[in-house]
């Protein structure tokens, strides 16, 4: 089964994901990351695997394998 | 759907930028060309000074950091020596259309065999904001704080309407405001370099990337400007496309 | 090799080619441009770049693009031009990066004319552009020299990973003279681990940019002050003329110092004890030539195409002021013979 993998130590909390997630998968996490910015979480069971959020990640966070 | 960074992508270096920006995704395009074409080892990246210059950081390429305005003039000097490289000069529109301009036409006229990759973000990014020649009508900058005034400063510079009609192997301008059009660019950027392969000619593509910071803007609106503004003003397509030689 | 008749500027030019030069960016402007003229037929013949471009500013940054790759590149302008060269010089010098620029000297700031003139003294020695620099100048006083400086320009270029420049002027670019040309040699643009090529395989990432973000502001101090202090002590070049027993020394480089030596010759017939110290490079200047002279010396006279006397500074420099010096700036014609004489006679008297 396709898998997101995330890489939150580089997320600057810019929201460009959640706002192109198809699907409302992608929300904020309520914590702050390494770069000092609120992070995002990822709601697997919502996912699709469509690869929105790696296209519009400016900081390569998003992976699907 | 696979997607995996692609490997000319450094993600343990400093990604200098600010959140939001499209450098970023910007240079995730193009390391995914080079690897698709399979030219990783060849491409010769030509950086400007300011933003776009932490791509030297974010890409595993060989590189070359040239002066403010002089990214695309410098890569055909490394194109003539280097004629086996894939070059890629990558200034923003401040350098590439305002005080580069002379090279980028010059550079056109002689359809030098170099891709130059323009991002434009409508403002000087890197000394906080100022008016660019992509600022639009009515746009609020550091150095325009009332709003750019045509009858005073001109209007925006549009490149599809001044290169179009040269003999120049492409001419296409994306944006990375959505994930249909980020794929779209990353096209238009495989396309330029297998064009560059070709022995085609000079190629130039522009990208409409966010620069939420000095829009003054969240990540999220920026993009609304984006569809809303900046793409009302500057056309997204192909305007040249010329075959091999 | 035999002999041939040959206009300065394009023994220079062939001299470049003979060096293994193999990439010329430049735009026209009087008195150079026989330099590009000369290289936008011959630079086809021996396989290498030649571009008119667009303006000086994009001469001097194709260059750059081409001179990071490891090609051996020129780039050649006079006056207005030169100053617009400024901006690449200064990237070439923050960048560790060698190329050769010649300077075709003409008269003036802002326009001026197109006749000789040796103005550009301080541009060329102290760093034209912006930033901590100076580069290797070269100072050609003959067509041979032209030629023969071109060639060991670029050697001098790639031992420091620093631009030099060559200082002619319009007298020497223009006239001809019979010249020995050096032997034709390749340059491989792969002979430096420096220069940016297409990777080899599993070769690292290679990142030309400002030397001082790559080992740090600390580590540039020491590199940078190392550097200059090998190529001062290394790199003085000059020509003594009868300075051993002279009580005037007169100081003059490229035309003027023709006519300098002519003034010599006639001096030392009248039985005036007359000298010459001909610098061959501008900066380092030979400061060397200076420490070798006895106290005999009354003074010294800096003859120079500037009105300002801007070489003088630097004789001065060398002598560590011990010794007056005075100045015979000319502009617009040559230096006479006549005046380096009377001058002479006045700084005997005076001294």
């Amino acid at each position: 089964m396709a898998k997101i993998k995330l890489s939150t130590e580089r997320c600057k909390g810019c929201f460009l994901c959640m706002s192109v997630c198809p699907k409302g998968a992608i929300s904020p996490a309520g914590v702050l990351g390494e770069k000092g910015y609120e992070i995002i979480k990822v709601d697997e069971e919502k996912c699709i695997q469509c690869g929105s959020c790696f296209r519009m990640c400016p900081d390569y966070v998003f992976e699907i394998e | 759907m696979k997607c995996i960074v692609p490997n000319g992508v450094n993600t343990e270096a400093h990604i200098g930028w600010c959140p939001g920006c499209g450098h970023g995704i910007v240079c995730r395009l193009v390391a995914e060309a080079a690897q698709e074409l399979g030219i990783e080892e060849k491409i010769i990246m030509v950086e400007d000074v300011a933003c776009g210059e932490f791509a030297q950081n974010v890409l595993k390429y060989n590189s070359v950091g040239a002066a403010h305005g002089r990214p695309i003039i410098t890569a055909a000097g490394v194109k003539r020596v280097r004629p086996d490289a894939v070059v890629i000069a990558h200034p923003g529109d401040g350098s590439a259309y305002s005080i580069g301009m002379e090279s980028t036409i010059h550079c056109a006229l002689r359809n030098e065999n170099i891709l130059a990759l323009v991002v434009n973000n409508s403002v000087f990014g890197m000394t906080g904001g100022q008016m660019s020649p992509e600022t639009l009508p009515g746009m609020k900058t550091t150095s325009s704080p009332a709003g750019r005034d045509p009858e005073k400063n001109g209007n925006p510079f549009d490149v599809t309407k001044t290169l179009a009609q040269f003999d120049i192997a492409y001419l296409a301008r994306g944006a990375v405001d959505s994930p249909a059009n980020v794929i779209k660019t990353g096209k238009m950027i495989k396309k330029a370099l297998q064009k560059q392969l070709n022995g085609e000619g000079f190629c130039l593509v522009e990208v409409l990337s966010p620069c939420p910071t000095n829009w003054n803007k969240t990540p999220v609106d920026a993009l609304k400007f984006m569809k809303e503004q900046q793409e009302k003003y500057f056309e997204l397509g192909e305007f040249v496309d010329k075959g091999g030689k | 090799m035999a002999k041939v008749l040959m206009k300065g500027n394009e023994a220079f030019a062939e001299a470049c080619l003979r060096a293994g030069c193999r990439f010329f960016s430049g735009y026209p402007i009087t008195p150079q441009t026989e330099i590009l003229e000369y290289m936008s037929w011959r630079m086809a013949e021996v396989g290498g770049q030649f571009i008119q471009t667009e303006s000086e500013v994009a001469g001097i940054n194709m260059l750059f693009g081409a001179a990071c790759c490891g090609a051996r590149a020129l780039t050649t302008s006079s006056g207005p031009g030169f100053s617009l060269k400024q901006e690449g010089i200064s990237y070439l010098c923050g960048n560790d990066i060698p190329a050769v620029i010649a300077d075709v000297m003409r008269i003036g700031s802002g326009l001026g004319d197109i006749f000789q003139g040796q103005g550009d003294y301080w541009q060329l020695t102290r760093g034209g552009g912006h930033g901590d620099y100076r580069t290797i100048v070269l100072a050609p006083a003959s067509v041979q020299e032209n030629a023969d400086l071109a060639y060991q320009a670029f050697d001098l270029a790639e031992k420091y990973r620093h631009p030099v420049l060559v200082g002619s002027d319009a007298a020497i670019g223009q006239m001809v003279e019979p010249v020995e040309l050096p032997e034709m040699k390749e340059h491989d643009i792969n002979t430096y681990d420096w220069a940016i090529a297409p990777r080899k395989e599993g070769e690292e990432q290679k990142v030309i940019w400002n030397t001082y973000y790559t080992i740090g502001a600390d580590a540039y101090m020491e590199y940078l002050k190392d550097k200059y202090a090998r190529m001062e002590a290394e790199e003085q070049r000059w020509e003594s003329v009868q300075t051993e027993d002279a009580e005037v020394v007169l100081v003059a480089y490229g035309i003027s110092s023709r006519i300098s030596k002519a003034a010599v010759k006639k001096a030392r017939a009248q039985g005036i004890k007359l000298g010459l110290i001909r610098p061959i490079t501008l900066w380092p200047f030979p400061r060397k030539a200076f420490d070798a002279l006895g106290d005999q010396v009354k003074g010294f006279l800096s003859v120079e195409m500037s009105i300002l006397g801007q070489m003088a500074d630097d004789v001065k420099l060398a002598i560590d002021n011990r010794r007056p010096v005075e100045v015979y700036g000319e502009f617009a014609n040559v230096p006479s013979e006549d005046v380096i004489l009377e001058r002479v006679q006045g700084i005997l008297k005076k001294y």
